[in-house]
């Protein structure tokens, strides 16, 4: 015989937490399952490190004369890429819960109904902190010099935490519609891909024959790494930071109510 | 304020062109255990995700303590907790974190969450796995954990999910101690079972739910009245014999037999006990050696059996609506 189950003390039910306090709620259990699974860390630790040493010692000699150079106007772009490439995280561990049932008891509570996509995509903020720590932390020793100092390193890194984070908001739509977390895997990688290679963060796009160039002039990846390389290097980027807050606003104004509706819906 | 924990009349949902619920009347007293018994398919987990807020009923609407669970969704979800059919917890966190999750969701600071995740660890006898992540334990322990996380904070009304499907004889005897412990405590439990057993010990009422409808409601004692009066169950010593034993059964009872899973088992309704001992003494006659013969009402299998003429689910298998 078991011993009783007592009823809880401290709190009467129907006294919902205040928004914040649930929507960090969320973003612990995403560090507890970091934490419980260090090799989802993978992509936002080993993945840039090791596109960084790859694509400068690859492609340096080649395009820029020497890879310190390139190292200069690449490491911005690696530090684009592989952030916009692990943005559809979150939207896979989404539609897992919805897979697994874990989702239902969540959608019973009664709690602000966005604090479960809100509190994840605010542990994601951290993941992404996390990738930018270690390329600039690596870039520096392999002689990476920005000459707007810490100031512009960290105006860069935040202006691609916020696009990342906006973009976050179209996988987690997509995350919630999708049927299978591996469909929102590849869905992810079949847009992330595309966008990030066909940019600036390579080459210099006037090389490119007319059709690409003129994609990746819409492309608004090579917005980002035009204005983070300009805030790192201390050169000026308004119009070009301009576009990427007017980008962040229009995916988050357009994909965080599509969230939202998608995540009320029955299934 | 509402005798009722649950009032729904002509509840239905229908997905494109199948209806998985087709109009349930539900009145379920504040305080009881109330038993959803139906076989695979037949509407019970619909049915709960309504009621759950979950999903929007295509007509009609049902009230959980007074509050429609369409339109005062949020009053509904605060009297409420729902522990469904899979279970419902985060498999890469501990039992612990489970729980402390929950907690925090409910309104606790860290503090009270973890000290309320560790009473009820203990409650539940899963103190020695509160470390361990959900993805170890047995399907009995997630099973409680399962439990454990929709009373974090106790609910009005508990909505469990064939809470039983799938454990061992041990683990299931554990969470229905649970559940009446729950009960004496004040929470009204909705719980669908496939397993008669089940609601014959835990329910207080029930509803018979076959093909989207009830088609019986009451006690569980009333259930069995209604079908019959009685019952025979023989076992033979020889299932070789059971067609002839089955044969002669029905001759003298003059009601259709039926056949047991176990293959020497036979049972029949029977309205005039008296028929029994003819039923013996035949059976003796034609050499059919009896190990087991009793008398008594009929089980809740030979009360679906009569209402729907079907056998139910013989065993643990997973409903085909979602």
């Amino acid at each position: 015989m078991p011993p009783t189950p007592r009823p809880a003390r401290h709190c009467q039910p129907g006294h919902a937490p205040p928004a914040p306090a649930a929507a960090l709620a969320f973003a612990w259990r995403a560090a507890l399952r970091i934490r419980h699974l260090p090799d989802q860390l993978f992509d936002v630790t080993v993945f840039p490190l090791m596109m960084l040493v790859m694509f400068t010692y690859l492609f340096g000699g080649a395009l820029a004369g020497s890879t310190g150079e390139y190292l200069q106007s690449v490491l911005p772009g690696i530090l684009v890429m592989t952030v916009t490439m692990t943005t559809q995280s979150t939207a896979v561990a989404l539609n897992t819960d919805i897979a697994k049932g874990v989702f239902d008891r969540f959608r019973s509570l009664p709690i602000w109904r966005p604090a479960p996509v809100a509190g994840a995509l605010l542990a994601d903020l951290g993941r992404y902190a996390i990738a930018a720590t270690m390329i600039m932390g690596l870039g520096v020793l392999l002689g990476f010099r920005p000459a707007a100092g810490p100031t512009g390193v960290l105006a860069g890194v935040g202006l691609v935490l916020l696009f990342a984070w906006s973009l976050s908001w179209v996988w987690t739509s997509l995350g919630l519609l999708a049927r299978t977390p591996e469909s929102v895997m590849f869905l992810g990688i079949l847009v992330t891909f595309p966008m990030s290679f066909v940019s600036n963060v390579f080459v210099d796009p006037a090389t490119l024959p007319g059709w690409l160039e003129a994609f990746v002039d819409v492309n608004p990846v090579t917005h980002l790494v035009t204005a983070v390389r300009g805030l790192m290097h201390g050169e000026p980027v308004t119009t070009e930071t301009g576009w990427v807050l007017a980008t962040c606003a229009a995916l988050v104004a357009v994909f965080a109510p599509l969230t939202m509706r998608l995540y009320r819906r029955e299934r | 304020m509402s005798p009722y924990a649950i009032h729904a009349e002509g509840l239905r949902k229908r997905y494109g062109d199948t209806v998985a619920v087709d109009g349930v009347d539900l009145a379920v007293p504040q305080g009881s255990v109330y038993g959803f018994l139906g076989p695979n398919g037949a509407g019970k987990t619909t049915t709960i995700r309504m009621l759950a807020t979950l999903v929007r009923p295509t007509a009609r609407t049902a009230r959980i303590f007074g509050h429609d669970v369409v339109a005062d969704a949020d009053a509904v979800r605060a009297r409420i907790s729902l522990t469904g059919q899979y279970a419902s917890v985060d498999d890469d966190l501990t039992g612990w974190e489970n729980l402390v999750l929950m907690g925090r969701l409910l309104g606790h600071r860290h503090r009270a969450a973890a000290g309320r995740a560790r009473e009820l660890l203990a409650a539940f006898g899963l103190e020695a796995a509160a470390r361990r992540r959900v993805k170890r334990y047995s399907g009995g322990m997630r099973r409680r954990l399962d439990i454990a996380a929709s009373i974090v904070v106790t609910p009005d009304l508990l909505f469990l999910d064939e809470p039983t499907t799938g454990l061992d004889p041990r683990s299931r005897t554990r969470v229905w101690d649970i559940v009446r412990e729950l009960a004496r405590g004040g929470t009204t439990v909705l719980l669908t079972t496939q397993y008669l057993e089940e609601a014959d010990r835990l329910a207080d009422r029930l509803a018979v739910i076959d093909r989207g409808r009830v088609i019986a409601e009451g006690t569980t004692a009333e259930l069995k009245r209604s079908v019959a009066t009685g019952a025979v169950h023989v076992r033979l010593r020889d299932p070789a014999r059971r067609e002839d034993a089955a044969r002669i059964l029905t001759r003298v009872l003059a009601v259709p037999v039926h056949h047991e899973e176990d293959p020497a088992a036979l049972s029949a309704g029977l309205d005039d006990p008296a028929r029994a001992g003819a039923a013996l003494s035949l059976l003796a006659c034609a050499g059919i050696a009896v190990s087991d013969f009793s008398l008594g009402r009929p089980s809740l299998d030979e009360v679906f059996l009569a209402l729907t003429g079907q056998h139910t689910a013989p065993g643990p298998r997973q409903e085909a609506t979602a």
